[in-house]
């Protein structure tokens, strides 16, 4: 039964993926791309992650689809046909496929208890949750104590993200504005990065 | 018969492997950025799909302990993949914040239009 | 009548229990699904879509911009300085039971209490970093 659930689910992401490799209205594509997140926060949760589940569907369906709409509110919304043929592109996807469904063959049976995935660190931690630090949820105790470290690197990964897209799209305040303005008096910004009054002024002070 | 039976156990890696391919596929042949964009979330996102359904135990529950339950699913993958999950949203922002600027200094976001304009400005 | 006014009672409606709702996934980490990124996220999507249906301006007067760019290293920090304390315990980086002594709890409640200031760390940049990139998106298209 549970299988039944995971192979349709699966088979709509699949033809969800089909649809936007075809569709060029990049709106239809944002937006099947959050169902797209949806339908595979609901994938792990028949496959028993509901950390990951839940994870999944606030940050792929809610935060990515809400930032792709506003950028695509800043830049055109329809994809150009392409001038190349995807033939090479086309050959190098089926020959990965091949050879990824040639190394599948030889994996542990699915959802065995006993595949070395499963067997050896994952049961420790399952045992040693609760004599260790009375924490019930084991993706939390693993996530925050025994493996601190990796989360402590994500946490900077994402403050990361933050500083540098505050670098690239803030806009300035009173001196960086003050700087721009010395900088086009003084000729220093080429003419395809001037905003249009700019360029305006600058125009009227050479004709004068 | 066997083959049936390993066709059956073998379909949620075959698509995850459509997916990854996919992905793939979106992100080396169209010239978009914004369509590159998510072809790259969608590879990611089966990367996902393949660590968790390797940590799945056929008969186990949700790894949040709990009295009577004695067969759970692995944590680990779990964790990993939450890690993943969280980077991933970081990398898209840079990107996404990359094509606005790009948009602005060069008026486009197709590929194709901009090389042009790259070689005349070098 | 406006056609928006449907979404914005809906949404003036909802975002207290938004709020409440990342606070209780925070809290609920321990014993059910949840924790820290999950409550950041849910917590920065609520203040995004009171700046989406509100506009801008409204969002950043209950949220200023100096405010999220003080919370974004915030959050690093605590959880880099609960690291930290056990450094002056002679243990290693990140072992909560170098808490123990601190607070004087035992040896478990020590982990537990590490855990709980860590997942508050996470919370706080995650939250506010949501909140920081909309507001570079959406603030470029203003001028």
């Amino acid at each position: 039964m549970e299988f039944a659930v995971n192979s349709v689910l699966l088979t709509m992401m699949a033809v969800i993926s089909i649809a936007i490799i075809r569709m060029q209205n990049l709106f239809g594509v944002v937006i099947l791309a959050g169902i797209y997140s949806f339908l595979m926060a609901s994938v792990f949760m028949v496959l028993d992650a509901v950390d990951v589940g839940m994870t999944e569907a606030s940050v792929g369906a809610g935060i990515s689809t809400v930032l792709f709409l506003s950028v695509l509110g800043l830049v055109k919304v329809r994809e150009s046909k392409s001038i190349h043929t995807p033939l090479l592109p086309l050959f190098v996807a089926i020959v990965t496929g091949g050879v990824l469904i040639y190394g599948t063959w030889t994996l542990p049976e699915f959802g065995s208890a006993l595949s070395p995935a499963n067997a050896h660190v994952g049961a420790l931690y399952l045992e040693r949750s609760m004599p260790d630090m009375k924490v019930p949820n084991v993706v939390t105790s693993v996530l925050a104590s025994y493996r601190g470290f990796d989360t402590f690197g994500e946490v900077v990964v994402v403050f990361t993200a933050g500083v540098a897209v505050l670098l690239l799209l803030r806009r300035g305040s009173g001196r960086a504005k003050a700087m721009r303005r010395n900088m086009v008096a003084r000729g220093l910004i080429p003419d395809n990065q001037l905003t249009d009054e700019e360029r305006a002024q600058k125009e009227a002070k050479d004709a004068s | 018969m066997d083959l049936l039976e390993g066709i059956i156990q073998r379909y949620n890696d075959w698509i995850t492997i459509f997916l990854m391919v996919s992905g793939l596929y979106i992100v080396v042949a169209r010239g978009n950025m914004i369509k590159k964009l998510v072809g790259l979330s969608l590879f990611q996102t089966s990367v996902f799909l393949l660590y968790i359904s390797a940590g799945k135990v056929i008969g186990g529950t949700a790894p949040i302990l709990a009295d009577g339950i004695t067969a759970y699913s692995n944590p680990l993958p779990h964790v990993l993949i939450l890690t993943a999950i969280v980077v991933g949203v970081a990398t898209l922002a840079l990107g996404l914040a990359l094509v606005v600027r790009i948009n602005e200094v060069y008026g486009t976001i197709e590929e194709e239009e901009i090389f042009p304009l790259e070689d005349d400005d070098a | 009548m406006r056609l928006d006014v449907v979404l914005r009672v809906v949404s003036k409606l909802l975002l207290p229990f938004m709020l409440m709702f990342a606070a209780y996934v925070q809290l609920h980490g321990e014993y059910g699904p949840g924790g820290g990124f999950q409550a950041g996220v849910i917590a920065g999507a609520g203040i995004i879509l009171y700046g989406i249906m509100f506009g801008l301006p409204a969002a950043q007067s209950i949220m200023p911009p100096k405010l999220v760019e003080f919370l974004v290293p915030l959050g690093v920090l605590i959880f880099a300085g609960t690291g930290v304390i056990s450094f002056f315990y002679a243990m290693n980086f990140l072992d909560y039971s170098a808490l123990g002594p601190v607070t004087g709890l035992s040896e478990q409640y020590a982990q537990i209490l590490g855990i709980i200031v860590v997942e508050i760390g996470v919370l706080v940049t995650v939250a506010s970093t949501m909140v920081a990139i909309f507001y570079g998106f959406a603030g470029r298209g203003q001028d």
